[in-house]
């Protein structure tokens, strides 16, 4: 990769395969959906069913463009979908698009939040875990690791919520928002706890894998020639690893992390589940389970996104390192 | 012959374990001493007779095949225990008991009861067989579609574009997400379920199965053989089948901890198996409805019996990791 | 009272082998040497002789699996890993074989400056001043260009990495250096100079174990030479023993040794140094080799005596 040049053939290839990858999802996911048992027109009306007659159904069908073949209705949805319109979703009443839009925010703010500290929490413990290879405390930080990356997440969540929102009550037992109060009177400092519970349930899981990680990677640095002589010539302890082991390691770390969007996606839909938290996991379950298939459409392309921009960064930095080493060697 | 350890052994008053210094090991520095050490063209006789220090542990260094083989077995009885009790209990075990509604742990019910009166003990072990079930034919349908997918992508030039990009198209959604919809798909039940998980898990086997094959068709043996006239079939079962084996069984083995946890997931969600059937994900999803009063035991029993379940697997699969030497085991020979 | 002491010392290495058990693998067996202050003494040896071991266990920097036996004695008290921690990057110092020895992501000049309080190291961050102490120093001592101290590892040219190598055992006050194979493979003048600075060192007091495999290079600038085989001690000589057809050494691989260089008839001794075992051996290492073996080399380990002002460890020698 060489200059500017580089630079644009390398983000141009990206995005004609995040195109690609949405156009084989979208279709790939449509064809699946026409094969769903769930008869649409039931879950959108739901208990009143037997009310409808028969003409009103096949109006609806009509209106709906239900009598179309598949094929149509692919075409019909693409065409819609490249002028930016996602559907309106069932259960909602609103436009795909705007439910994403508000509960984007949610999620994302609870995302960031659990990665930033997942991420920093699972470094240190990694780090303390190679530095003190085979001790006590290695043990104990890998014992907790391998424990954790078994756990159900939404397991935690429960007991989480067993123990600060019932037992303590230190924390609100769900939602966004305080219930009972109207929009304007939600402060920042309200939202922030209600997220606190959630966020600390995807923290708590999402440490295992970057710690273990972190762990290999620094005690393969560890064997390295260069630490034999940075012990050699009398350091130890944190300032060898300051001075020599950190940045060996925290690319790699920082790269993992980056690519463990999707992990971090399923929990979050988990952890929103157990804490009725109104972000897009929420609404990826209640799409599916009754049946809205333009929202879920629509949610599985902003997912598929999601982990495709964290992919494409941890691709990014990875290069970075490498060819700038590449570089220099051959200058 | 003269008794080395004896030597050792007086000495060790004045020896100086190098072992205490608080400071980082370097088990490579060993590996790279002794590729010096075998470096000298080895025609000069060797020194003396080995002797095999077996049975002398040195507190410090287990041999890692031994941890392996023990662990693994553990695990192996675990799972088996729990699955059989879970299948071979009578179906009355987990009849509604309205006398015992709401009871908390006691030497009766081990998990304490549910509002039905239910054993959870009971329920938790046939849910736990179930999650089971479901493991096993989710892990054996993802190994069976990555092994046809990983061999055809690696033997087929054509075949590998196309199904490298279905690869990456699967694993660009969340699994979750991509469960949710396979679920909406299938319609729920066992085996709705099973196929869910078996599709959201192939691609990562299928990646490693693909890895391995293009590895090994550029081996240097396999073109020797195939220059001596060995037919195809037979260079593949010889050459190829002992080192994909391994790796693929080892691989299906670790789908299991996720296909649990997922299946658990998807459960709980609400859209996988149907509320009669006692899983551990409905299990926990009933039960949230009576946290807040206070019922931890309906919570927190069945979630921790899923957690050593998958754990068990999950030591399984390392511990075969470690055995078959597929892992990143540099330490054992 | 010698500088350093090494008295019967052994290393071995422990490792997993089939499914329960583990074996051991002697490195070096009983090795005696000893080194003063203000000497060179050159340890010369074949690959696969436990040199670069011997350098790690006098540093206390083993791996984790390697075991220990025997003594060593720095300055008349042993030498306990303790002090080892204390005494590492201070008194005792280590010039690496190669650059791989450094970090591949930090600046040269970094790297070279003492890092330990005792040797110098100011407390707190690195000031600016302090580095450019440092660049002094690597182009007045060492006569590298300018901005050296600035370029990384993998920038340096041969000689150059050299001479950094040496830099970073000197910016202290050592009191020991030990070599590992310094001179392979470079500039005559680099390796003239690297030895003018061996001695400038040996002269101010400092001793020096120098471990290499070339003899010749050894005999410019050595004071005493030991001969390593198999992880043994055979033999240490004066330098000035090596002259003719080997009159003066004492052991017949010495000899062979001599022999074999290419200026002295160039005639190679049959047979290769056997490979680390897991025992320590019975009878005399060299006796397969050896021309003048009889059956009492076999059955027991020829001690270390002293003979003519060196010390040999062979049963025939006169």
């Amino acid at each position: 990769m060489t200059g500017r040049n580089g630079w644009a053939r390398f983000v141009g290839f990206k995005v004609l395969r995040l195109v690609s990858l949405l156009v084989g999802v979208s279709v790939l996911s449509f064809i699946l959906m026409q094969f769903s048992p769930v008869d649409p027109i039931e879950a959108y009306i739901g208990g009143d069913m037997i009310r409808v007659s028969a003409e009103q159904r096949s109006l609806i069908e009509e209106r709906w463009g239900m009598n179309e073949s598949p094929t149509e209705r692919l075409l019909t949805w693409g065409q819609a979908l490249i002028q930016g319109d996602l559907g309106t979703s069932m259960i909602y009443r609103q436009p795909v698009a705007d439910i994403i839009q508000e509960r984007f925010m949610n999620s994302v703010a609870l995302m960031a939040v659990a990665w930033l500290l997942s991420g920093i929490f699972g470094f240190a413990l990694g780090v303390v875990a190679a530095m003190r290879r085979n001790s006590k405390l290695d043990r104990l930080i890998c014992w907790y690791c391998y424990t954790l990356a078994s756990t159900p997440v939404f397991w935690i969540a429960l007991l989480l919520l067993m123990v600060f929102g019932v037992w303590l009550g230190w924390l609100p037992v769900g939602l966004g928002v305080p219930a009972g109060m109207s929009a304007d009177q939600v402060t920042w400092g309200d939202r922030a706890i209600h997220m606190i519970l959630p966020a600390l349930t995807l923290s708590l899981t999402g440490v295992a894998s970057i710690a273990l990680h972190t762990r290999q990677k620094l005690t393969d640095v560890l064997e390295s020639d260069y630490i034999l002589f940075a012990r050699a010539r009398g350091e130890r302890g944190f300032q060898l690893f300051r001075r020599h082991g950190f940045r060996h390691v925290v690319l790699p770390a920082i790269t993992l992390q980056f690519a463990s969007f999707s992990e971090l996606f399923g929990g979050a839909v988990l952890a929103e589940q157990v804490f009725s938290y109104p972000g897009l996991g929420q609404a990826t379950v209640q799409a599916g389970l009754r049946g809205d298939v333009p929202l879920l459409l629509g949610l599985v392309m902003c997912s598929a996104i999601f982990v495709f921009t964290g992919n494409m960064v941890a691709d990014i930095l990875y290069r970075m390192i490498d060819p700038r080493m590449k570089e220099e060697l051959m200058s | 012959m003269k008794q080395t350890v004896e030597r050792s052994s007086e000495q060790t008053t004045e020896t100086s374990p190098v072992q205490k210094v608080k400071t980082t090991t370097q088990e490579v520095r060993y590996e790279i001493n002794t590729g010096l050490l075998k470096a000298e063209t080895g025609t000069g006789p060797t020194r003396q007779t080995r002797r095999r220090y077996a049975g002398v542990s040195n507190q410090r260094f287990r041999n890692p095949r031994q941890r392996a083989v023990i662990w693994g077995s553990l695990a192996v009885i675990w799972i088996v225990i729990v699955w059989l009790t879970g299948r071979l209990l009578p179906a009355g075990s987990t009849l509604t008991s309205l006398l015992d509604r709401n009871l908390s742990p006691t030497w009766a019910h081990p998990f304490g009861t549910d509002w039905l009166g239910r054993d959870m003990f009971m329920r938790t072990l046939k849910g736990l067989a179930t999650s089971i079930q479901v493991g096993l034919l989710a892990a054996c349908g993802g190994g069976l579609i990555a092994l046809l997918l990983g061999l055809g992508a690696a033997t087929i030039k054509a075949a590998d574009r196309v199904i490298s990009w279905i690869i990456d198209l699967f694993l660009s959604v969340p699994h979750l997400v991509s469960l949710v919809m396979l679920a909406f798909v299938f319609g729920g039940g066992l085996a709705g379920v099973a196929a869910a998980i078996a599709l959201t898990h192939w691609p990562n086997l299928a990646r490693i199965v693909r890895a391995e094959m293009i590895q090994l068709k550029s081996a240097e043996y396999i073109h020797i053989s195939h220059k001596l006239g060995q037919s195809r079939l037979r260079i593949a079962v010889q050459h190829m089948l002992p080192h994909l084996v391994p790796q693929l069984f080892v691989g299906v083995l670790l789908i299991f901890p996720h296909a649990i946890l997922h299946e658990a997931a998807i459960t709980f969600l609400g859209l996988g198996l149907s509320p009669q059937q006692p899983a551990i994900g409905i299990i926990l999803s009933e039960s949230m409805r009576y946290l807040s009063a206070g019922m931890w035991w309906l919570a927190f029993f069945p979630g921790l019996a899923l957690l050593l379940v998958v754990r068990a697997f999950d030591v399984l699969g390392n511990s075969l990791k470690t055995l078959t030497g597929t892992g990143n085991s540099r330490e054992v020979r | 009272m010698a500088l350093l002491d090494i008295e019967a010392v052994s290393v071995s290495f422990q490792r997993p082998h089939g499914w329960f058990g583990y074996e051991q693998t002697y490195v070096i067996q009983n090795l005696d040497l000893s080194i003063n202050e203000g000497e060179i003494v050159a340890v010369v040896g074949a690959s696969g002789s436990g040199k670069s071991v011997l350098a790690q266990a006098i540093m206390g920097i083993l791996p984790a699996n390697a075991r220990l036996e025997g003594r060593i004695s720095y300055s008349g008290e042993p030498l306990t890993p303790d002090r080892q921690l204390h005494l590492r990057g201070d008194e005792l110092m280590l010039i690496p074989q190669s650059v791989s020895y450094l970090d591949p992501l930090m600046k040269v000049g970094r790297q070279v400056e003492p890092v330990t309080r005792n040797s110098g190291r100011k407390r707190g961050f690195v000031t600016r001043s302090y580095m450019k102490k440092t660049e002094q120093e690597l182009t007045e001592r060492y006569h590298l260009p300018q901005g050296t101290a600035g370029k990384y590892p993998f920038e340096l040219s041969g000689g150059m990495a050299r001479r950094v190598l040496m830099a970073t055992a000197t910016s202290g006050q050592p009191k020991l250096i030990i070599a590992d194979e310094p001179t392979p493979g470079i500039h005559p003048e680099v390796l003239a100079e690297t030895m003018k600075q061996f001695r400038e060192l040996a002269n101010q007091g400092v001793g020096i174990l120098w471990i290499t495999h070339d003899v010749t290079t050894a005999l410019t600038a050595a004071d005493r030479i030991a001969v390593f085989y198999a992880g043994d001690n055979v033999e240490t000589a004066q330098v000035h023993d090596f002259t003719g057809t080997g009159e003066r050494l004492r052991h017949p691989y010495t000899k062979a040794l001599w022999n074999a260089l290419p200026q002295n008839g160039f005639q190679p001794l049959p047979g290769s140094q056997p490979l680390a075992g897991q025992e320590i051996t019975t009878g005399c290492s060299f006796a397969p080799r050896c021309r003048a073996a009889t059956v009492a080399c076999t059955r027991e380990r020829p001690q270390l005596r002293k003979i003519r002002g060196g010390e040999v460890r062979c049963f025939h020698v006169t």
